[in-house]
């Protein structure tokens, strides 16, 4: 059987190294191995969104990519999104326009809006929209999540 | 155009007003410890094995191999339930409903469908135990299959259970059915009704199975103590419900079980049975550590509790001035694999929108080789008013009468007496039609070709149910807030919000916390719409009970009478002395010193019911192509008696307005021959993305529930019931022909098209 | 999940040396969208898992007029989109790259392994067909190529042999006055499977009123994804038309032979692939013609 496989990565900014096996997502490796279960597992096969984080750059879902593909590459997660100062602007629409109900899926909405917005200030309605699509939310029928996405715009603008 | 309206008759100064809730920066921030997140010295991870087959006899179950596998800690089958060692005479009149439970949770005899458990591992992490389960080798004797209500009910049916009896009319019939009861509503003389009508119009129906669909799998952990102490971690709408379930399946004691409800993700009714509890308790106890159950999302649509599929007739007669004056109703609805659809509820919504003087409801409850059927928002009113709804339309059409106007002249209100007997209190039916008619949207006509507008109302019941509230003053002047409601969609916030208005101070100086089974008493489950409504109550009683204490306390202070108190907007004076006057805050902070704290406790069960209704507008354009349906514009209508959080009602709507958009269009439980679900999964369970809606308008009505302190209705159940009639009318009028059947995916419209 | 061993080759002849080791037990993995879950759920097994993403040649994304475009198997559908040649000259590439899955899967999946993962239903690869790409394959014994209308021998299954990877694909430079596009037809609107998918490719003479050739490909109404190579060539030689796309959507349904199951019955995907073929044709002719 194959052994553990030392992984070293960056995680929120933070040089991290953790032992897992191949076959381990770094969804697990992150909620398992690294106690950080700010990431949801909604389905495990990449439909739902709720484990999406930034892999180098871009926002994956966790639970389709292998731990050991971690090795030197930056990830960042929910755990990241606030800092010491506060939260980010996109956390504080979604407190204040009721973006969430049971908030399974915040986590994972949140780190995906803030890639958009980071990347696209001022990215529309249709275009918010399509770059959630592969994040399920079953509270919401996402109109408040939209229009949380939407207020953040401004807030970051201003 | 605004697109959230709140047409407001009361106002006050906490309630009605849109809060931040207390647990939301835990979950913007992903430290909301939800059942999944558990994590506990020693823990195991299990897995369950489950039937690949539909319809079986379980011949035998070998887990040797699984128990020789490294990293295995302890296997579990049926065997090893209590009720395999108990006879029908320990149990007496119980054994039918144990054996139901103990079975559905782990199939001993038999496998009654694709998916039930038949043996569970724990191991030292979910791979090892994915390997052993794979390890288990179970002989089945495969049965063909009864999937449909209509398959199951033929005369020559194969039959799930041979010691299932249908109760006919209360009456036990003398030979084995798939059919488990039959009840029955009757008003008036439905044939003289029918004999008075000018139209009459007789339809079938058809829906298909559909899911809950909450992002979070079921979880469960368990820790079975050496002294009998079982501790549950789960995510539940009920853990008094679980609590309840697990002591009656393992035969322990309620008392020696401890539920501790973590944050939920999403229920919709799915999360009150208890599907992993008692397994992972016992594999807990075999192994003596604790044990960690997850579902897959294939587990989760396979073994949790869909709603049902049905086939429904109805007849229906009005006059020529749109008068109604009778409806025999026929709904027959898939239990699943043990007897209990909501077919009774069904039945007592059907009709409840309308004045109707004859009518007959024929329900039957009928198990079929799926999954059991679990409550999901509004438990059978969405399918009884697709049906109900759509012969609506399709009259008003023949009759040429405006749809708001027809359901107007027949729309139930104070007085009204509904077919099972209930006479409603005041209700606000007729406001919100008139909303929707006075609405933008209404008012609004379509623009373009293929397109077409549904109307429809919808209803539910808003019963109370027991729930429990402890209030305790902090020297600070703040107070603690405990409650055994766990909170899906902000009701920390609406439960502190009533509590924070009746004590009179700040939102910000109630903190709500969500506790275990053994530190708040029974409080039923979140679900039914009842949250806001029963434990906001208990919040009430208990914050009264507060101020009860406190006025106690001020008059000892003061050494004066108590009946010289008042308390009054959070502060406590002197009828006659002027000088006498103390905030609550004030109070507060001398409590410790004048006779220790003040805890306001109360246990409430409101008897009556909120009756929420609503009224929805759809607008779609059907593709001529493909029969694709785009939802152009929707409005949803409700009367939430009172919002206490305007922005979560709102919210309840349009998530349910969805879930009721994704019925009727796409989600469908879809079996191939054997009856194995082919589409377990996200990718192929179409639920609705953000990209497939427009934004859901939203006109909130109040007319204050007599039966509420704050005139709350509860909110959550109606916005799910207007959907699935209002998007098939739609249809139905973009395309010509009538949608009869649901999901009206893109090729069952094209199909309808011609 | 099985126990996996995981291994990075830096090179191509590294990551052929790793497959051909285990034979048919070891898995290329790309941007693992497909073959993680197909080994999580049983659908697949594999003893080595060779991560080909650190290989060069396999993260290459090049134009040239002359040679054409050549996408390395490894590079996900986000670097296709974004790169601003392959916008400019494949539009109907781009169509299909930016509808693959989520914005999320399209963070890490690739072409190459929609083309090896070989599903009836990949979307990319009608629109590799229709652009007349060329699957480059390394392995043992050293290099071969193969037409991507070949690649697919039947659902799951192609043309790879053990210790065989796909390295690139290589798509000719866009000749003058020519458009493509690709379609699918999904209950929603992201997130889905095909029930139909259609690419279809023209191009047309100086004056854009006559078509010079076609080329059209159909996903979902097969057990690979199926080339129709009567319908394009029927075009050949016509004036633009509502009469030749009416014939080209024609015979492409006569070669569509879809089964029914829970994305689509045999009636509904044939009809489709007739709507799809005559709107990606009226795409298609509008891009050849700069509109």
């Amino acid at each position: 059987m194959p052994g553990l496989v030392h992984v070293s990565t960056t995680i929120n900014g933070n040089p991290t190294d953790f032992l897992c096996e191949p076959r381990q997502s770094l969804l697990e490796v992150l909620r398992d191995v690294l106690g950080m279960t700010g990431t949801k597992e909604g389905c495990n096969d990449g439909n739902c969104g709720a484990c999406t984080v930034m892999f180098d750059g871009r926002i994956v879902t966790s639970c389709l990519v292998l731990g050991v593909e971690a090795q030197g590459k930056e990830i960042s997660t929910i755990e990241g999104v606030a800092s010491p100062e506060g939260l980010h602007p996109v956390q504080q629409a979604f407190l204040e326009n009721a973006a969430l109900q049971c908030g399974i899926c915040t986590p994972g909405f949140i780190v995906a809006a803030k890639a958009l917005l980071d990347r696209e200030p001022d990215a529309d309605e249709g275009r918010i929209r399509h770059w959630l699509a592969g994040n399920l939310c079953r509270c919401t029928g996402y109109d408040k999540i939209v229009r949380a996405v939407l207020d953040a715009e401004d807030k970051m603008k201003a | 155009m605004t697109s959230n309206i709140v047409l407001s008759e009361v106002e006050y100064n906490v309630v009605g007003k849109r809060h931040i809730r207390p647990d939301g920066v835990d979950k913007v921030t992903g430290r909301a410890q939800y059942g999944a997140d558990v994590q506990l010295t020693g823990l195991l991870q299990g897995r369950v094995l489950r039937s690949p087959h539909a319809h079986a006899r379980v011949i035998s179950i070998d887990t040797s191999a699984a128990e020789a596998h490294p990293g295995v800690f302890a296997v579990v089958t049926a065997a090893d339930l209590p009720f395999a060692s108990l006879t029908r005479d320990d149990l007496g009149g119980d054994y039918q409903r144990l054996k139901f439970a103990s079975n559905h949770v782990m199939a001993s005899d038999k496998v009654l469908f694709k998916g039930h458990p038949v043996a569970a591992v724990a191991a030292e992490s979910q791979h090892v135990a994915e390997e052993a389960i794979n390890l288990i080798k179970v002989d089945y004797e495969v049965i063909p299959p009864s999937m449909t209500v209509r398959q199951a009910m033929e005369p020559d049916a194969s039959l799930l259970h041979d010691d299932l009896f249908t109760s006919e009319l209360g009456q036990l019939s003398d030979k084995p059915s798939n059919v488990a009861s039959h009840m029955a509503f009757e008003a008036g003389d439905i044939d003289e009704g029918i004999k008075q009508a000018d139209v009459v119009l007789e339809r079938e129906f058809e829906t298909a199975s559909v899911h809950q669909g909450y992002i979070e799998p079921h979880n469960s952990t368990a820790f079975w103590n050496t002294d009998g102490q079982l501790n549950i971690w789960t995510s539940t709408q009920g853990p008094f419900v679980v609590r309840t379930n697990v002591a009656d399946i393992l035969r322990h004691p309620v008392s020696r079980v401890k539920v501790t409800p973590m944050e939920i993700g999403g229920g919709f009714g799915g999360k009150i049975t208890a599907y992993l509890e008692p397994i992972a308790a016992l594999l807990s106890k075999k192994s003596a550590r604790p044990v960690k159950l997850l579902m897959s999302r294939t587990e989760v649509f396979e073994a949790s509790g869909p709603a049902p599929g049905t086939w429904m007739k109805v007849k229906l007669g009005a006059t020529s001035e749109g008068k109604i004056t009778a409806a025999d109703i026929f709904l027959a609805f898939e239990a699943g694999a043990y007897p209990g659809s909501p077919v009774m509820q069904g039945a007592a919504c059907a009709l409840a929108c309308y004045d109707v003087p004859n009518a007959r409801i024929n329900g039957y409850d009928v198990v079929v080789n799926k999954p059991k059927t679990a409550a999901y928002r509004a438990p059978g009113s969405p399918q009884a008013a697709f049906a109900v709804e759509s012969v609506i339309d399709e009259i008003c059409e023949q009759l040429g009468v405006d749809p708001v106007e027809f359901r107007l002249r027949n729309a139930s209100r104070e007085g009204v007496r509904r077919v099972e007997g209930p006479v409603f209190r005041r209700i606000g039916l007729v406001e919100c039609l008139e909303a929707a008619r006075n609405h933008d949207h209404y008012k609004m006509p379509l623009n373009g070709p293929n397109q077409g507008r549904g109307i429809a109302a919808g209803f539910w019941f808003n019963r109370g149910f027991q729930s429990a509230v402890n209030i305790s003053v902090n020297p600070d002047g703040t107070v603690n807030l405990i409650e055994g409601s766990v909170d899906i969609g902000g009701s920390r916030a609406s439960i502190a919000q009533q509590a924070a208005e009746t004590l009179g101070i700040a939102y910000e100086d109630v903190k709500p916390t969500v506790v275990d089974t053994d530190s708040i008493g029974y409080t039923m489950v979140t679900g039914g719409s009842r949250t806001t409504f029963a434990t906001g109550w208990a919040a009430i009683e208990a914050a009264e009970d507060v101020k009860m204490q406190m006025v106690e306390r001020a008059a000892k202070i003061w050494d004066t009478p108590v009946e010289d108190v008042e308390y009054a907007d959070g502060a406590l004076s002197h009828k006659s002395d002027p000088e006498l006057r103390m905030t609550f805050r004030e109070l507060a902070r001398q409590l410790l010193g004048t006779g220790g704290g003040i805890t306001g406790a109360s246990n409430v069960d409101p008897t009556g019911e909120g009756n929420g209704f609503g009224v929805h507008l759809v607008d779609v354009e059907v593709d001529p192509d493909t029969g694709k349906v785009t939802i152009l514009r929707y409005t949803a209508v409700q009367d939430a008696g009172k919002a206490i959080h305007p922005s979560y009602v709102e919210g309840q709507m349009q998530g349910g307005v969805v879930q009721g958009i994704g019925w009727a269009l796409n989600e469908e439980y879809f079996f191939n021959d054997q009856g194995q679900m082919m589409n377990s999964s996200f990718l192929d369970y179409r639920m609705p993305t953000a990209l497939d809606l427009p934004m859901i308008d939203t006109v909130i009505v109040e007319v204050a529930n007599p039966g509420h302190p704050y005139g709350v209705r509860g909110v959550g159940e109606v916005p799910i019931v207007p959907p699935l009639p209002a998007i098939g009318c739609a249809i139905s009028h973009a395309i010509g022909n009538r949608i009869n059947r649901l999901p009206a995916n893109p090729g069952a419209v094209l199909e309808a098209m011609g | 999940m099985e126990a996996v061993e995981y291994t990075t080759p830096k090179t191509v002849s590294e990551a052929v040396q790793a497959m051909a080791s285990k034979g048919d037990r070891a898995r290329a993995l790309a941007g693992g969208t497909d073959l993680l879950v197909q080994l999580r759920g049983g659908r697949r097994s594999a003893d080595l898992v060779v991560d080909v993403k650190d290989i060069p040649e396999l993260n290459e994304i090049s134009y040239s007029s002359s040679g054409g475009l050549t996408i390395g198997a490894a590079a996900p559908c986000y670097r296709i989109y974004q790169d601003a040649a392959v916008a400019a000259n494949y539009p109907g590439l781009v169509d299909s790259a930016s509808l693959i899955g989520s914005i999320q899967i399209q963070g890490r999946a690739s072409l190459g392994g929609n083309l090896c993962n070989s599903a009836p239903s990949a979307d990319a690869i009608p629109a590799m067909i229709a652009l007349g790409a060329v699957a480059n394959i390394a392995g043992p014994n050293g290099t071969r190529q193969v037409a991507v209308e070949d690649f697919c021998t039947g659902p799951g299954r192609n043309v790879l042999e053990p210790g065989e990877i796909l390295v690139s694909i290589n798509m000719p430079a866009p000749q003058a006055s020519s458009g493509a596009n690709y379609l699918r037809f999904i209950p929603r609107n992201e997130m889905d499977i095909a029930v139909a998918g259609v690419g279809s490719s023209v191009v047309l003479d100086g004056s854009g009123q006559n078509f010079v050739s076609g080329r059209i490909s159909l996903a979902s109404v097969a057990p690979t994804p199926v080339f129709c190579e009567a319908a394009g060539a029927s075009l050949a030689g016509k004036p633009v038309s509502d009469e030749a796309i009416e014939e080209a959507a024609r015979l492409a349904m006569e070669d569509a032979k879809p089964i029914t199951d829970m994305r689509g019955t045999i009636r509904q995907r044939v009809h489709l692939v007739g709507v799809l073929t005559r709107r990606t044709l009226n795409n298609a002719i509008q891009r050849a013609r700069g509109e």
